[in-house]
C-alpha cells in the first residue's frame, strides 16, 4: 500500500507556499527491466477547487518531493494534493493553510 | 608558515567558485528532501506495540525521562546508569527494544541497516527520535568517568593507523581541502568542521534514498579503512561518536539532515 | 485504453471508488514515451517554442548525483498555464508537464533524475504559444539505472 504523504501550506508574501511529500519508489524501465513503477498523475485542489494538474515521468526522484504557489490565499484553506501512479495506485493529503 | 597558508588561499581562488555549486546542490537537495517522511514511519513504529510484551517504545527513556523525545537526542551519547555504559541513540532505540518490549538481542539488531525499498525499523526511529531535538543544542556527556573514558577512546581511534592500507579517519578528515567528487571532507578534529556535520545526522542520501544513522556512517568509514567492520553498538563505535559529538558540541541539532 | 484506465473503470464499476473523487487521470503516453526532446513537445502540441528570457530555471550547475536533481521554474510570462520539464538526455526526455489554472502560480520546484550531463529544457505555454529556456546541469554520476 502506499506510504505515506506530508505536506505544508503556509501564507507567503501575497501567495501561499504549498510543499509535499510522497513516498513512492518511483523506480525506472532500467531499475526494473521493464516494469517501472511510478506516479503519473499528481492534483492539487484549493477548497474543493483544482488549481493544479501535473502529468509526471518514471524521471522524478524516489520519493517525490515538490513545492507549488497558490495566488493569494488565506489561513485555514483547504488544499489537497492527490497522486495516482502507473499500477492505479492511488494516495491523499489535506492540509489547512497556516 | 604564514606564507604558505597564503600561498594555499590563493591557489584555492579558482576552485571557489564551483565549490559555492557544490554548495548549491546540497542547500537545494536538502529543502527538496523527503527525509520528513522517515519521521512519520518512525512515530507509528514508535507507537506500535511490539514484542513478547507487546507494549510500544513511548516510555523509552532516552535519558531526558520514560518517553521524553524533546532534545533526547541532542544530549547524546551519554551515561546510562541502567546500562552502566556510555550509549548513543541507536544503541539506547536497541536497550529498550529489549528491556521494554521484551525483544531478544539478536531478534532486535537482525535487521540494522536497511535499503531503499525496505529501510529498517532502527532507520525511521533514529529519524523519529532525532527529529525531536531540532534546534536544541548539541551536549553529550562528558562529565561522567565512563564518558571521559569513552572520548579519550574515540579520540585514540580516530588517529590509530591499522589494516591493509594503514588508514586512520585522519586519512580522510585529518587535513583540509580534502573531497571525494563533489563531497568536501571535513577536518573532524576541529569543532568549526565538526559542528554542522554533528548537527546533521541521520541523514537521508539522495545518491540511494536511504536514511543513515551514525552508526552507519562510521562502520561504513571502517569498511572504506579496510578494516573488520565494528559491531553495532560496539563500545568503538560509541566512543568515536562520542568524540565527534563533544567535539562539534554546541551546534544546534538540525537533522535529520541530507547528504549527497 | 491503457491499463491503468481500465483499472480504474474497474474499480468505477466495482463500486469501490467514488466517481467523484476519481481522476481524469490523462497521462500523455506519446509525449512520455517520445526519445528526444523534440518529439516530446511535438506531442505536447507545443513543437518549436521560442526563446524567452521570462522563465527562470534555478538549478545548480552541478550535480553531484543525477538521482536527485532539484530544479526551480519560475515563468514570468503573463497568463502561463503550463511548465513542461525536459532532460534532453535522458531515455525519454519529459518528466513532467503541470497545468496551472486560476489560483496556482506558473512555479514549480520538482526533484528529476538526470542519466548524464544535459541541457534542461522548460517550456511554458501563455495564450496558445509556447516558450522555451534552457539550461545545462552537469551530472557526476548518472541518476537512472541501479
Amino acid at each position: 500500500m502506499a506510504g505515506p504523504m506530508k505536506m505544508r501550506a503556509t501564507l507567503g508574501n501575497g501567495f501561499t507556499d504549498v510543499r509535499v511529500l510522497m513516498t513512492h519508489p518511483m523506480s525506472t524501465e532500467q531499475q526494473t527491466k521493464g516494469q517501472p513503477h511510478f506516479i503519473q498523475n499528481v492534483t492539487v485542489k484549493v477548497n474543493g477547487k483544482t488549481v493544479i494538474e501535473g502529468e509526471i515521468s518514471q524521471a522524478v526522484s524516489r520519493n517525490p518531493v515538490f513545492s507549488f504557489r497558490l495566488a493569494g490565499g488565506a489561513k485555514g484553506d483547504k488544499i489537497e494534493v492527490s497522486w495516482l501512479d502507473n499500477k492505479g495506485d492511488t494516495n491523499k493529503t489535506e492540509a489547512a493553510v497556516a | 608558515m604564514r606564507a604558505v597558508a597564503l600561498l594555499a588561499a590563493v591557489a584555492l581562488a579558482g576552485p571557489a567558485a564551483a565549490q559555492s555549486q557544490f554548495e548549491k546542490y546540497q542547500q537545494m537537495t536538502a529543502e527538496g528532501s523527503p527525509v520528513e517522511l522517515f519521521e512519520m514511519e518512525g512515530e507509528a513504529l514508535w507507537r506500535k506495540p511490539q514484542g513478547p510484551r507487546n507494549v510500544s517504545l513511548e516510555k523509552c527513556d532516552l535519558g531526558k525521562g520514560p518517553g521524553v523525545l524533546q532534545g533526547a537526542y541532542a544530549a547524546l551519547p551519554r551515561y546510562f546508569a541502567d546500562a552502566d555504559r556510555v550509549m548513543d541513540a541507536e544503541t539506547r532505540i536497541l536497550h529498550c527494544m529489549v528491556a521494554l518490549q521484551g525483544r531478544s538481542l539478536a531478534e532486535a539488531s537482525k535487521r540494522l541497516f536497511g535499503n531503499a525499498d525496505n529501510p529498517s525499523e532502527m532507520e525511521y526511529l533514529t529519524a523519529y527520535v532525532a527529529g525531536h531535538s531540532r534546534g536544541v543544542r548539541m551536549t553529550p556527556g562528558t562529565e561522567h568517568p565512563k564518558e571521559r573514558a569513552a572520548f579519550a577512546l574515540g579520540q585514540k581511534l580516530f588517529y590509530h593507523r591499522a589494516g591493509a592500507w594503514d588508514f586512520s579517519c585522519t586519512s580522510c578528515h585529518g587535513q583540509e581541502n580534502k573531497r571525494i567528487r563533489m563531497s568536501e571532507l571535513p577536518v573532524l578534529d576541529r569543532p568549526e568542521d565538526a559542528r554542522p556535520i554533528v548537527a546533521t545526522w541521520p541523514a537521508y542520501r539522495v545518491s540511494n534514498s536511504q536514511l543513515k544513522t551514525m552508526q552507519w556512517r562510521i562502520n561504513d568509514c571502517y569498511r572504506q579503512m579496510r578494516m573488520p567492520e565494528p559491531n553495532f553498538g560496539s563500545e568503538a563505535t560509541i566512543a568515536l561518536n562520542l568524540f565527534l559529538t563533544a567535539t562539534g558540541q554546541g551546534a544546534a541539532y538540525n537533522g535529520p539532515g541530507t547528504k549527497r | 485504453m491503457n491499463g491503468v484506465r481500465r483499472k480504474l473503470l474497474a474499480l468505477l464499476a466495482a463500486g469501490v471508488l467514488n466517481p467523484i473523487a476519481a481522476w481524469a487521470a490523462t497521462w500523455n503516453k506519446d509525449a512520455f514515451s517520445a526519445k528526444n526532446a523534440g518529439d516530446a513537445l511535438k506531442n505536447l502540441g507545443a513543437a518549436s517554442p521560442q526563446p524567452s528570457g521570462d522563465i527562470v530555471i534555478e538549478a545548480p550547475q552541478i550535480a553531484e548525483n543525477g538521482a536527485v536533481v532539484p530544479i526551480e521554474i519560475t515563468s514570468r510570462i503573463p497568463n502561463t498555464t503550463s511548465i513542461a520539464v525536459l532532460v534532453d538526455k535522458n531515455p525519454y526526455p519529459l518528466v513532467g508537464r503541470f497545468d496551472f489554472r486560476e489560483g496556482a502560480l506558473p512555479f514549480l520546484k520538482v526533484n528529476a533524475k538526470m542519466g548524464e550531463t544535459s541541457e534542461v529544457r522548460v517550456v511554458a505555454s501563455a495564450g496558445g504559444r509556447h516558450y522555451v529556456a534552457t539550461k545545462e546541469i552537469k551530472v557526476t554520476i548518472g541518476g537512472c539505472g541501479g
